[in-house]
């Protein structure tokens, strides 16, 4: 299992990479999308996976040895997805802000803008 | 003990208040001005407090020290949250008038408190996780700021900032991840204490280069600094100089906590790449700022430029190194943010930043001149000012130490940091009118007051501390001993 999710976390970043350096702007937050998944994976992964394993327990010696499971970055990861949430809403908007103010999404057409 | 929580608990309050309050705009500015003072007094509180009883440690919820959220006042927290709350109460005093009415009334002043809510919480935690999280509260703070109006030009530099922070925000998070993998904890102490007793470091090394990644991006360090010339001259002055003042600092900030209290193994590794690191930051920011026009830009390069002192004197290492970088950030916080208003009342009276516009100011505002050299000389290190101080004691560090090459660079950049400064001057103040310009809008009008008054408070400030080096560069030793020493953070937070 660690192993097929290492390969997908991998091509996640590779895909969010790729997508980051596109003109579009579109195409840029979609790829910090990939971005925070390919992050938020990579926590779940790090912090230890244990199928099937308790996450609380009752008697405390048991539980030790049994090896269960850390409920922490599950925490983690839920935070880092409603931060993330937040963002990519704020960018979504301002992306539509500047569609209206320039009419263009091509993020080459920042380099002209910068110096008026 | 609660009180190592109250710099995050005033801001949020003040934002609960103003937008209560947002219908009421005459109201906005007085409020956030309100929020802001209570701050620099409770920092000044703390900083008392710390200094007489030590480290100052809240378990929030009484979850104790490795599981629950831990906020952590040391010394060096201290300074910052007096740095601070200085910019805090400078910026709500100058954007009274500064700031035009619909921005006043679209959440200006709760985004300048939500700012200042995440900077407080980065500089008062003890937790990486936690960090993040203040990270990103600053960081929507500042992304709602760098928008706010909507100006063509906002929206230009905004898509840029935007993206690029978010890019080092995620290059954090995945440095947490890892590390929480490989130690099991997020807390500061335990992390510090569990790496000091690991055998087998090469393994952390990941984890601390995808944060050195994250910072460096946050604090615009050489290779990652692009971005910030890109945006920071786009919105208004006033919230220029609040990011100029506060938001790479936090990155700086977190880097020296980082590096002084648990990546402390593999020294010869970083040390140097911290010195060159350092060393390119300051010569590429001097030297890209001196082929600049417009006053904000080279100023937004000189940003980038002095961030390569505070890196050098992490990668000095010593007790005079670190207070070196610490007395230089809070020479650097005051004396930027002074520059960036400035430069807003030299707008306010020309209508221009062009420095190809202007001219002749020093005839017709011979105050306004006197302003300006107080923080700029101050920035180029003339003596008495604050800044020949920090360089003083960052480069005569350099030597003690050995790092002959890094310290010789730092002479150098002062001189040209000098050349950018005399050329504001020379072009602003001192050069006849420039031929076939109109007459300026404001020139015979004066100035509002609430924004000559904080360019005075911060003026005073930097003479003081270049006439009362003693005292403060104590304070800067006695931070600086308390990171070399993670001994005593460890004992304050886990105990025993």
């Amino acid at each position: 299992m660690e192993t097929l999710l290492a390969i997908v976390i991998g091509l996640l970043y590779a895909a969010g990479v790729y997508l980051l350096l596109r003109r579009s702007i579109v195409k840029l937050i979609l790829g910090i999308m990939f971005f925070s998944h390919a992050t938020n994976l990579l926590i779940f992964v790090a912090g230890g996976l244990h199928k099937g394993q308790p996450q609380f327990a009752t008697d405390g010696i048991n539980a030790v040895s049994a090896n269960p499971t850390d409920p922490l970055p599950q925490a983690l990861i839920l935070t880092a997805i409603v931060i993330g949430f937040g963002i990519t809403a704020f960018f979504l908007a301002l992306m539509y802000r500047f569609y209206q103010a320039t009419g263009t999404e091509d993020l080459d057409e920042l380099k002209e803008g910068e110096n008026k | 003990m609660i009180l190592p929580a109250l710099p995050i608990l005033i801001p949020l309050i003040t934002i609960i208040f103003l937008l209560f309050n947002f219908q009421r705009r005459e109201w906005q500015p007085w409020i956030g001005l309100t929020g802001a003072l209570l701050q620099l007094a409770l920092a000044i509180f703390l900083a008392v407090q710390v200094k007489t009883q030590g480290i100052l440690v809240l378990h929030t919820g009484n979850w104790e020290a490795p599981f629950g959220i831990t906020l952590v006042i040391d010394a060096f927290s201290s300074i910052m949250l007096v740095l601070a709350g200085i910019i805090a109460v400078s910026v709500s005093i100058y954007s009274i008038d500064a700031i035009d009415r619909q921005r006043q009334s679209f959440f200006f002043f709760p985004m300048v408190q939500g700012l200042m809510m995440g900077v407080n919480g980065a500089f008062v935690t003890g937790d990486i996780f936690n960090l993040y999280v203040w990270f990103e509260v600053m960081l929507t703070a500042s992304f709602v700021l760098i928008t706010l109006g909507g100006e063509k030009k906002q929206l230009n530099g905004a898509i840029k900032y935007v993206s690029i922070n978010l890019v080092a925000s995620l290059f954090f998070l995945a440095g947490i991840g890892l590390l929480y993998g490989k130690t099991g904890t997020l807390n500061m102490a335990d992390l510090a204490l569990k790496l000091s007793l690991a055998d087998n470091n090469v393994l952390m090394n990941t984890s601390a280069v995808l944060f050195f990644v994250a910072f460096s991006i946050k604090a615009a360090v050489f290779p990652f600094f692009f971005w910030l010339p890109a945006s920071y001259h786009t919105p208004p002055v006033a919230i220029t100089a609040l990011f100029a003042g506060l938001l790479t600092k936090v990155g700086v900030y977190s880097m020296i906590r980082f590096y002084t209290l648990f990546f402390v193994q593999d020294k010869l590794f970083w040390h140097p790449l911290f010195l060159w690191i350092g060393g390119l930051t300051m010569v590429i920011g001097v030297l890209t700022a001196a082929s600049q026009y417009d006053i904000r830009k080279i100023l937004s390069f000189h940003i980038i430029s002095q961030i390569g002192y505070m890196i050098m004197g992490l990668g000095i290492f010593t007790v005079a190194g670190i207070a070196g970088a610490i007395f230089f950030m809070a020479h650097n916080i005051i004396a930027k943010t002074n520059t960036f208003l400035v430069a807003g009342l030299i707008n306010r009276v020309t209508g221009s930043y062009d420095l190809k516009q202007i001219g002749g100011l020093y005839k017709i505002r011979p105050w306004l001149s006197i302003l300006f050299i107080i923080p700029a000389f101050g920035l180029a290190g003339i003596p008495p000012l604050s800044g020949f101080f920090g360089k003083l004691i960052l480069i005569s560090a350099g030597f003690n130490a050995g790092e002959y090459v890094i310290s010789f660079v730092a002479l150098a950049v002062g001189l040209f940091t000098l050349f950018s400064m005399v050329k504001i001057w020379n072009e602003a103040f001192w050069k006849p009118r420039p031929e076939g310009v109109p007459p300026y809008e404001g020139e015979n009008e004066n100035l509002p007051v609430s924004m000559v008054i904080p360019v005075v408070f911060l003026g005073l400030i930097t003479l003081t501390m270049g006439f009362a080096v003693k005292p403060i560069l104590e304070i800067a030793m006695n931070a600086a001993g308390q990171l070399l020493d993670p001994k005593i953070y460890i004992q304050a937070v886990l105990g025993s």
